[in-house]
């Protein structure tokens, strides 16, 4: 066991700023109005630093050094940014437990995820990448003798992203590698709930990337991402957030002939056939463990399994088991290696989560697990904390239908095969969803009868690079952390080249 | 049933004249102070994600509503003279229309591009299920 040492005590991995401005064109530029907010830790509730509050000036800042960098950075070889991009990759590797401490203290989240899960996953991707725009080849069709098609792929130019809080550095890391690798300058936008962990990171790459190519505005929607989202200078938007921002940038991006891609969250099932209980092996304690899984990253995952459908044959064993499973996660201090589920990202998603809970009980859903804040005290009284809940009731409640983003999982029964498919298939998204089953055949069958961007079947939770990710229905447009995102991030140029020395007969 | 309303184009929610929507004293205090600065307000409930089932409130007509939203009422102020409108996705509303709602102010940090985010506070639903009364009164309308 190790509990690393708070950032601001002498022996921290990690040393933040007390201030952060807006990195713009290589360098750190004051925001136009001089004004900046407060960064709490939902670790204690304390602030530890503060940031920029960017406006439409420092937008448009960022946006001319982009500009600036576009021309000549759209213009590099494959090869060159390919070994940016693992530069990028190693610098952060090679600093990863820094890294690492600064996202769980600003997001909250166990360290264990962030040293094991987050940065390792943004490594890879960052390297992931730089493979895939090497590999990338466009196409040559002869169309006749005479009349040949290429096709090269552009970048778009300058692009504008807005990152979440959930995952501060693997969301954006999500969305920089493709764009970056494909050749574009950007503008990103974080969370105003986390703004400061990519800073951290710049500190550790920003000089590998040519100035102006990568600039970041802090601030907040309104201020900061609105001018970002609607602005005519940007060639393309990226967003992950919720159902109606989206649909705001998508009528920014319609006034400006835009493309979007948006991912904006989920309401997963995770469906237990009674097979997964034939045995009492080692498959059947990994499939516990997935019903548990609602419980990573505080259930602040747009894939969060919120929805447990169990079959009749095994519901009430497999479900006091996976209660008791429940009750074994650690809570506690999230820079403690330990600790298996940290703090709720802010105070409203705290309030939000117990304003849940409490619709979930008026609504006669009844609590098996948790079903309350979680007061651990000492340092860490101020903070945000939810004890897992288990609630069981049935799909037509809003807790069946609304994206908590905390750690509550609604648990449901099915009888059959269709009841399973319906029951999953009920709900306005389709993220993420799973399948636990011995039989190959019900769970090929029942991964492609969900309708959902992502079913894992016989895992969760898991993003390597090369799985796309995204969403049906309600859930986005788009798909992420696959080689075809670089088609997100490109044009097409057609050269039609006629190699005739004949007119073509027309005057 | 539902009707559309003449100004938008939004369909009102079944039962249109049972309160659905309310505000608690904080969130009526905070919407005077946000419209002296953005002018006329409006909700629409999102759903989903980070910030999601959260009313986000925008400049009115900032947000787009139309064919595929409801209009579930509009909020009087006291101290404003033009209400505010609340819209859901329709889609949506059929998870939510059983359940009275009170959009509620708590301390906190962003959602969305919503306005009051700048502020340190963001607006909060609080909801509680229609009694049978309600119910019945709604369904006979």
């Amino acid at each position: 066991m190790a509990k690393y040492a708070a950032p601001g005590q002498p022996d921290s991995v990690v040393t933040f700023k007390p201030r952060y401005d807006h990195y713009i064109g290589g360098e750190y530029v004051a925001p136009v109005k001089g004004q900046y907010f407060e960064n709490p830790t939902p670790v204690t509730g304390e602030v530890f630093t503060e940031v920029a509050r960017g406006t439409a000036e420092d937008v448009e800042k960022a946006l001319d050094a982009a500009w600036g960098a576009a021309p000549a950075w759209g213009k590099t070889s494959t090869t060159e940014r390919a070994n940016i991009l693992n530069k990028m990759a190693d610098r952060v590797e090679a600093n990863l437990e820094m890294i690492a401490i600064a996202e769980s203290w600003e997001n909250g989240k166990a360290c264990r995820e962030t040293l094991v899960a987050d940065i390792p996953l943004a490594i890879d991707h960052l390297r992931y990448f730089a493979g895939a725009i090497r590999a990338q080849e466009g196409s040559v069709s002869q169309i006749d003798e005479d009349l040949v098609a290429y096709h090269f792929h552009e970048p778009l130019g300058v692009v504008g992203q807005i990152i979440p809080w959930n995952f501060p550095i693997l969301m954006a890391i999500w969305k920089l590698a493709p764009a970056l690798a494909a050749g574009n300058c950007v503008v990103l936008k974080p969370a105003e709930q986390t703004p400061a962990s990519i800073h951290v990171l710049m500190d550790v790459v920003g000089d590998l990337l040519p100035p102006g190519v990568l600039n970041i505005v802090n601030g907040f929607g309104v201020e900061a991402g609105k001018p970002l989202a609607s602005n005519k200078r940007i060639r393309k938007i990226a967003f992950t957030g919720e159902t109606t921002t989206g649909r705001l940038i998508m009528q920014y991006a319609s006034e400006n002939l835009i493309p979007v891609t948006l991912e904006l969250g989920g309401k997963s099932p995770n469906i237990f056939f009674d097979d997964v209980a034939s045995q009492n092996d080692a498959f059947y304690d990994k499939s516990l463990e997935g019903f548990a899984m609602f419980a990573l990253n505080q259930g602040e995952v747009c894939t969060c399994p919120s929805r447990a459908l169990i079959q009749g044959g095994i519901y009430d064993d497999f479900l006091q088991q996976a209660v008791k499973r429940t009750e074994q996660i650690k809570q506690g201090h999230p820079l403690d290696t330990e600790t298996m589920i940290g703090a709720q990202a802010s105070n409203d998603q705290f309030e939000k989560i117990l304003s849940y809970i409490d619709i979930g009980r008026q609504e006669g859903a009844k609590v098996l697990a948790g079903g309350a804040k979680a007061d651990l005290g000492g340092e860490l009284a101020g903070g945000y904390y939810i004890q897992p809940t288990v609630f069981e009731g049935n799909n037509s409640m809003r807790i069946f239908q609304e994206e908590i983003f905390g750690p509550v999982v609604s648990v449901a029964r099915f009888t059959d095969y269709d009841d399973a498919i319906k029951i999953a298939n009920d709900t306005l998204y389709g993220l993420g969803a799973a399948v636990w089953s011995r039989d190959g055949n019900t769970a090929y069958r029942a991964g492609r009868d969900i309708q959902a961007g992502r079913v894992w079947v016989n895992n969760y939770h898991s993003y390597p690079a090369h799985a796309a990710f995204g969403g049906y229905k309600n859930s986005g447009v788009g798909r992420e952390n696959h080689k075809m995102m670089l088609d997100h991030y490109q044009q097409t140029k057609n050269l039609l080249v006629s190699y005739s020395q004949n007119a073509q007969g027309f005057f | 049933m539902s009707q559309d309303s003449t100004a938008t184009g939004v369909p009102e929610v079944p039962g249109s004249g049972t309160e659905r929507v309310t505000l608690t004293p904080a969130a009526a205090e905070l919407l005077v102070k946000m419209t002296d600065i953005h002018g006329p307000l409006m909700f629409h409930q999102s759903g989903g994600c980070c910030d999601g089932s959260a009313p986000m409130c925008y400049p009115d007509g900032d947000f787009k509503v139309g064919a595929s939203d409801v209009h579930l009422g509009d909020l009087q102020v006291p101290g404003l003279e033009k209400s505010i409108g609340f819209y859901m996705a329709a889609d949506q509303f059929e998870y939510w229309k059983h359940t009275h709602l009170t959009v509620d102010v708590v301390k906190g940090r962003g959602s969305g591009f919503s306005v009051e985010a700048p502020e340190g506070v963001r607006f909060m639903i609080r909801s509680r299920l229609f009694t049978d009364d309600e119910y019945r009164a709604m369904e006979s309308k």
